[in-house]
């Protein structure tokens, strides 16, 4: 429920942030019976949520980290029942699909340096079998038949799907609303202290109080997890992304740089800048990649972009997911990410059950641990 | 819904819907649309409801229609031309077209 | 016809508007000597005052009144100075560099400029009624340009209603063209009379208080005038009857076209996607960009002049072209002789002495900005009121929370026809004001391009590296 939070209001968890991440958190604290606060900035806040790319992706993921591959399918197997029970709850459908995604090349080049990642990504030590194809590029006609003549290939994973990540932003808060969980938004967290076996969070509009505490604010978890003895280094970056009106569906499948929504829109983009100023937005990329959706989808020359947008990424600083607990403030957790959309389901359904037990599974989250990069720093 | 107050200036022929249609020199296609008692130039992509022009200078986008073959123009900001192929927008428009 | 491929890559002023603001600020800059271009969107110049200005095919001057034609000597004057004035040339993109990205004939272009005036005007104030998406209703400023450039007069059954100075100048210019108009729907609050009458000596010191005594006088004499307090359009594929009510009761017409409009607003999307400040202006009930004496934005080397800078009429907005023009040219050409800006304040104060009666006078009643229930706020995405305040009362704060929420915003029109709705909406809900709630943050392309085009643009080594990884 929106609205004043009440003094003296006790919340068993105070998840800081509002986005897809906290959200998704927030909701599987709830189911698990947490009394549950959601703190929030506001309007005009840097949001990943309002500016990703909707894919609940697989393909690429876990070069450099092989667990985080697991991380992800065990994710995108949860996918569909994490929206069903949305939809249950909620009436609204997240348009969860799952027919397999692409990775589009548009030289001999590209592709043949696709293939050598996907070659290192599946020779690592410990990483889970799934399959990814490299496709010639008659054998990704079958399935898109409008690709234009410079597409030479591609690859191509069963376990790649999308969904429309505005309505499930929106149909998280619904369900949220419906569970009584108290939403604040225009409370940015100032400071966190512990006190007396409870979390003491200063914010915009007053002090909230909870036993346990989930930083799950992006990039400012770096700026917040320190107040609770933890450590998330994070390394944000501009991307851009192009949309167009709504058109007839075309496309059956989802492109990792190109997708049709189940609205009708067309998002493209897959841009990365250093820039960190969420304002500013270069044309040029924009130019760069409605060119190459035209190289890919040629039928697409003619329709008209109604909006681009530049958004910050939430990025850790080596690119995978942050989940820690902390040992000097025990009931404090970092849960941080770059795929929020595609993680949800795990945030909700494992994640959260973890924190509200008080305690993270170590089989299957330590590899995710902050840890990590001390251990590289000593090494 | 509107009538000439006279009709000056060459005519120009086009079609709407493969309908032919007389405009007048000076006409965009939505005025055009409008002259020839068009109902309506489009339907929405949301819930498919018919809409005809509504504001005549190109903020609100209900004008939207098909000409010569390339979908989603705004109808009140193009001059005809002779032999103008308009056609009306029916929901999403089609990649290609 | 000047094609994108013949436009320089940069001048020294880019104008951006062809009407009164923007043809003064030409005419005034270009006499100077700087290089300059005038984009324009419309097939000719004059924007929506003066709309065919040079092409009109009405013929009897007075049907559209002195006041229009007055406007045919700023397009001379636009004309004879040398500016390069460019129409059917679509502006869709501004930065803070003052990069100007602009479309003609399908083609697209980036400009840079060392000044920028914006002169995109006003349009007219969302009017969200049950049954306005309805073929059949139309913006009273759309029967207007009409009947301006194509000499089209309403036919059959028409009704007008709304409130402020252009539904009775419209009334009287149809029936001037021999148009019949079957009721004229009042929609002012009577209430609003109480603030006006402060500012009615200065109102009739002004050029428009007679001018607007006898504008009434000429249209009450043929038109029944009904006050009202609510009002529908009915009909299912198109509207058939107006429903309305007011102290006697409830009533229906039968229609073939309904005009509605309650007054202008700036047009902010250029001016917003291009980062200017806007502030919340309570007697126009519209964000206004926040400006100096010189109307300089909050961007350096980015005025924004005419209507856009806040309601104040065609002439009134012909002298702050001229003061926008003079600040650029003093920036630009130090030496360059210019007109006494004095006497053009003097002059432009004269013309917005009778704003504050207007403005208070003509204040839309909050029913007609912030409907309720199934009442369609977004034309584009079809998002209901109640959608919008169900979705307030959830905990979201601001538009574009709400754009993410509903999809509100999001359409071709990008906001225009919902953006006032929204904010208005959301801060009813919140109880607070429309200058905390904000605005639709808005990006390029503020018109829609092709992707073709967008792609046609230059790129740098850096941002094709930022994509192709």
């Amino acid at each position: 429920m929106a609205g004043e939070a009440r003094a003296g209001d006790e919340f068993d968890v105070a998840v800081v942030g509002g986005g897809l991440v906290g959200i998704a958190t927030a909701w599987g604290l709830s189911r698990e019976g947490c009394r549950v606060v959601v703190l929030d900035e506001g309007d005009r806040a840097v949001r990943a949520s309002r500016g990703n790319f909707a894919l609940v992706w697989v393909q690429s993921k876990g070069l450099g980290l092989a667990p985080y591959a697991g991380w992800t399918i065990r994710s995108s197997n949860a996918w569909q029942g994490f929206s069903d029970l949305l939809k249950q709850e909620t009436g609204l459908d997240v348009s969860f699909q799952r027919p397999g995604g692409f990775h589009l090349c548009l030289s001999e080049k590209e592709l043949e340096a696709r293939a050598n990642v996907l070659k290192r990504l599946h020779a690592q030590p410990g990483i889970v079998d799934y399959k990814t194809e490299i496709l010639t590029r008659d054998q990704v006609k079958v399935m898109l038949p409008d690709i234009g003549p410079e597409v030479v290939g591609g690859s191509f994973c069963e376990l790649d799907g999308h969904v429309n990540s505005l309505r499930l932003f929106r149909t998280l808060h619904t369900a949220l609303n419906a569970r009584g969980v108290t939403y604040l938004p225009s409370h940015r967290v100032e400071s966190i202290t512990k006190e007396g076996g409870e979390f003491r969070l200063t914010t915009t509009q007053g002090e909230v109080r909870a036993a346990k505490v989930a930083l799950a604010a992006g990039n400012a978890n770096m700026r917040l997890a320190p107040m609770v003895g933890l450590d998330c280094p994070m390394k944000p970056e501009r991307g851009q992304i192009v949309v167009t009106e709504r058109l007839r569906p075309f496309l059956n499948h989802p492109v990792v740089t190109l997708r049709q929504t189940d609205e009708g829109t067309v998002m493209i983009g897959d841009s990365k800048e250093e820039s960190v100023d969420p304002s500013g937005l270069t044309i040029g990329v924009s130019a760069t990649e409605a060119e190459r959706a035209v190289r890919q989808f040629p039928l697409l020359a003619n329709v008209n972009v109604v909006r681009t947008w530049s958004a910050i990424r939430v990025m850790t600083r080596d690119g995978f997911p942050i989940y820690d607990e902390s040992k000097t403030h025990p009931g404090a957790f970092t849960v941080c990410c770059h795929s929020g959309v595609t993680l949800a389901a795990n945030h909700a359904l494992t994640i959260a059950p973890m924190i509200a037990r008080g305690a993270l599974d170590a089989p299957l989250v330590a590899p995710f641990s902050a840890r990590r990069f001390h251990v590289q720093a000593a090494g | 819904m509107f009538k000439r107050l006279a009709e000056k200036g060459p005519a120009i022929a086009i079609t709407v819907d493969g309908r032919k249609v007389t405009a007048r020199v000076g006409d965009t296609v939505a005025a055009a649309l409008l002259a020839a008692g068009i109902d309506h130039c489009r339907t929405t992509p949301v819930t498919g409801a018919p809409r005809a022009p509504y504001c005549l200078m190109g903020v609100c986008f209900d004008c939207l229609v098909t000409v010569d073959g390339v979908g989603s123009r705004q109808g009140c900001l193009i001059p005809v031309r002779e032999g103008m192929k308009v056609e009306t927008q029916l929901g999403r428009r089609e990649a290609g077209r | 016809m000047i094609a994108a491929a013949d436009l320089a890559s940069s001048y020294e002023l880019v104008i951006i508007g062809g009407g009164p603001a923007g043809l003064a600020a030409a005419a005034l800059a270009a006499r100077a000597g700087v290089s300059t271009v005038l984009f324009d969107e419309n097939p000719g110049v004059g924007g929506q005052i003066y709309r065919a200005i040079t092409s009109t095919p009405v013929a009897d001057r007075a049907v559209l009144g002195q006041d229009y034609w007055d406007g045919a000597a700023l397009a001379d004057e636009a004309k004879a100075s040398g500016a390069l004035i460019v129409n059917g040339a679509t502006v869709w993109s501004l930065d803070r560099q003052r990069l100007v990205g602009v479309s003609v004939g399908g083609k697209a272009r980036m400009i840079e400029a060392d000044r920028v005036i914006i002169a995109t005007g006003s349009q007219e104030r969302p009017f969200p009624i049950p049954g306005w998406t309805l073929p059949g209703v139309m913006t009273a400023g759309a029967a207007q340009t009409a009947l301006k450039a194509q000499g089209l007069v309403v036919d059959g059954r028409t009704v007008m209603a709304g409130s402020g100075p252009l539904l009775w100048l419209l009334a009287a210019q149809t029936l001037r063209a021999g148009g019949t108009i079957d009721a004229i729907l009042d929609t002012t609050p009577r209430r609003n009379w109480l603030q006006a009458m402060f500012h009615l000596p200065d109102f009739a010191l002004s050029p428009y208080f007679a001018k607007g005594l006898a504008l009434l006088r000429e249209v009450r004499a043929k038109v029944p005038v009904h006050r009202v307090d609510t009002m529908e359009a009915v009909g299912n594929d198109r509207v058939r009857e107006v429903v309305f009510s007011g102290a006697g009761g409830t009533r229906r017409l039968p229609v073939d076209l309904l005009l509605l409009h309650q007054g202008v607003v700036p047009n902010v999307n250029l001016a917003n996607a291009a980062g200017v400040a806007h502030v919340w202006n309570d007697r126009q009930l519209c964000f206004v960009p926040v400006l100096d004496a010189d109307f300089g934005s909050s961007v350096p080397g980015i005025a924004v002049a005419g209507d856009g800078a806040g309601i104040a009429g065609g002439t009134a907005a012909a002298e702050r072209g001229r003061i926008a023009a003079i600040a650029a040219v003093r920036a630009l050409k130090p030496d360059a002789v210019v007109p006494d800006t004095q006497a053009i304040r003097q002059r432009l104060q004269r013309e917005e002495m009778g704003r504050a009666f207007l403005d208070w006078l003509n204040r839309p009643a909050d029913s007609f900005r912030m409907p309720e229930g199934d009442t369609i706020a977004c034309r584009c995405e079809e998002v209901t009121a109640k959608q919008v305040r169900d979705t307030a009362k959830m905990g979201c704060e601001g538009p574009n929370q709400m754009k993410a929420f509903l999809r509100c915003g999001m359409g071709p029109c990008q906001g225009r026809l919902c953006g006032l709705t929204v904010t208005e909406l959301i801060a009813a809900e919140r109880k607070t004001s429309p200058d905390e709630v904000g605005y639709y943050r808005l990006r390029p392309p503020v018109k829609p391009i092709t992707l073709a085009e967008l792609a046609s643009l230059p790129i740098s080594e850096a941002e094709r590296k930022a994509v192709e990884r």
